[in-house]
């Protein structure tokens, strides 16, 4: 007799690297999507990147002034954290619909399931690229020089996507079955947004709430991992084992959940 | 590398169908009947459960060009999303080799913004081809919409003759060896008509497995070596065409 676990988990990985050995699909799908917003407006995708941009620029006046801190500070750190948590967020609100938005296809073309995932996992990442532009800049107006710890931020890079990637195919099979559960997740990603450091900062905390507010959030390890390198900070062991240890339990979880349900996902569109 | 030849066959599969509404669809309503003893909500989801699909049991092998026939309503869709792999059967067995494209909806995949260009290429990709493979057929595509200049202006500007066109050639362009048709397609003027009919013999001949559904009599008999009379879920005749012909249309 074949465990079932084992036998979803095959059923998924299969999945998962039919869709991954077919890139061709995801990039082509993905990079569509970033020109129709061009072709919608010349400034393109940069229309997300001013937005944030000016997001940055208020925060930092009013954060600045209220809790007096120096600007060359709060501003390169409200950018990341800004920048990164677009990132992170827009990936699990549309990963939510990452199958409900592409029912039509699913329900005519036979193509591996995570492709969906992806596409939306590489639009993204293109619009991240867009938004990493205001860093640059950002940082040689305050001369803040990147330490050799910076190079840190690649493998952190590399974990968020592998836990947004987990994070994004669960709850694209759940919402699929459950549509509600996408005002649900998209509510819980708002207010995650205010009890993650990220406009207000970590230090702030008095010690006894710091600890239940940042180490038993997932999120705060996973804005962590990327934006300290680029701050020149030491890495954290704690946010990073977090973070390894969520990629790993979330993907078993995921493929297990997905594996077990996939023959089931046309049927609920 | 030549690959395998193409099969298809179904053991007892039965297809199953939820029909979910709003409220089947939220959680909402799940939990609340769950905490409440079902008490509220009684008939908590009201989701009805259709039998798409019973028992059915079939070989198709290379060559065989298969016609279904039915009613509305018989499950000839639920039959061809089975047998292009899309619904996995609910009870039975279902195992599928070669590549196959579904041309139900040929409109599928295409965005109004893009090109005429790059919408050929964003449709080749989404029938499983990749984009080395369109290029090569490109021109050659481009050349059958008899679009011209218009190739390089958004889809949305085109009128809907021409809309059809490229549809039709880019879904037409492909070479799958397993070709599922809902209905014949059929577009264009009567000039384009001709081509596109010969263009659609080309590609019904090219592919190993041909499954056509269709309420047309002289299609079938023109296309099929057997045909299956799908009603109420159930395989009621399957048999050489003139046959179930007969006994379909005649009934």
């Amino acid at each position: 007799m074949t465990n079932p676990f084992l036998t979803h988990i095959a059923v998924a990985w299969g999945d998962v690297r039919t869709a991954l050995q077919h890139h061709h699909i995801i990039t082509t799908l993905g990079w569509q999507d970033v020109a129709t917003r061009y072709r919608r407006s010349r400034v393109g995708a940069f229309w997300l990147t001013i937005n944030i941009l000016v997001m940055i620029a208020t925060l930092g006046l009013v954060f600045g002034t209220l809790f007096r801190q120096p600007i060359e500070e709060i501003l390169p750190y409200l950018a990341i954290g800004l920048i990164v948590w677009g990132f992170l967020s827009t990936l699990i609100n549309e990963g939510c619909t990452s199958f409900i938005a592409a029912q039509d296809t699913i329900l005519q073309v036979r193509m591996p399931l995570f492709t969906y995932v992806m596409r939306v996992l590489w639009r993204n990442t293109i619009i991240l690229g867009h938004n990493l532009l205001i860093l640059p800049p950002l940082f040689l107006l305050f001369t803040k020089p990147l330490t050799p710890l910076a190079l840190w931020v690649l493998p952190g890079f590399m974990l968020l996507i592998l836990n947004a990637a987990w994070i994004m195919l669960a709850l694209a099979v759940a919402c699929a079955r459950f549509r509600d559960l996408t005002q649900i997740a998209q509510n819980g990603v708002q207010v995650m947004f205010y009890v993650t450091p990220i406009i207000w900062s970590a230090a702030l905390l008095p010690a006894h709430v710091g600890t239940a507010l940042l180490d038993f959030n997932p999120f705060y390890h996973l804005i962590n991992i990327v934006r300290a390198p680029l701050l020149g900070v030491a890495p954290s062991t704690l946010s990073w084992s977090v973070a390894a240890l969520m990629a790993l339990i979330g993907w078993v979880v995921a493929l297990v959940f997905f594996g077990r349900y996939r023959k089931r996902i046309p049927y609920w569109l | 590398m030549n690959t395998p030849a193409a099969f298809i066959e179904l053991t007892g599969a039965s297809v199953d169908f939820p029909v979910y509404n709003a409220a089947s669809h939220s959680l909402k309503n799940r939990v609340l009947s769950a905490i409440t003893g079902g008490k509220i909500d009684r008939q908590h989801d009201g989701a009805v459960v259709i039998k798409g699909l019973q028992n059915i049991t079939l070989k198709i092998g290379p060559g065989e060009r298969l016609g279904l026939v039915g009613h509305n309503g018989a499950g000839k869709t639920t039959l061809l999303r089975v047998l292009s792999g899309i619904y996995h059967p609910t009870q039975g067995q279902a195992r599928i080799a070669g590549d196959c494209v579904s041309l139900i909806n040929i409109g599928l995949g295409i965005d109004p913004e893009a090109t005429g260009r790059e919408n050929i290429l964003l449709r080749g990709v989404m029938m499983g081809m990749r984009p080395a493979a369109i290029n090569a057929r490109m021109e050659e595509i481009i050349d059958f919409t008899g679009l011209g200049n218009f190739i390089d202006m958004p889809f949305r500007t085109y009128s809907s003759g021409m809309q059809m066109r490229l549809a039709f050639a880019v879904s037409t362009g492909i070479r799958p060896q397993i070709l599922v048709l809902d209905e014949w397609l059929s577009v264009g003027d009567e000039e384009f008509k001709e081509r596109a009919e010969r263009r659609m013999r080309e590609l019904v001949s090219a592919s190993e497995i041909l499954i056509l559904a269709s309420h047309s009599r002289e299609l079938l008999l023109a296309n099929c070596t057997r045909l299956i009379w799908l009603d109420h879920g159930q395989v009621r005749m399957d048999g050489n065409p003139a046959d179930v012909v007969m006994a379909y249309f005649g009934h």
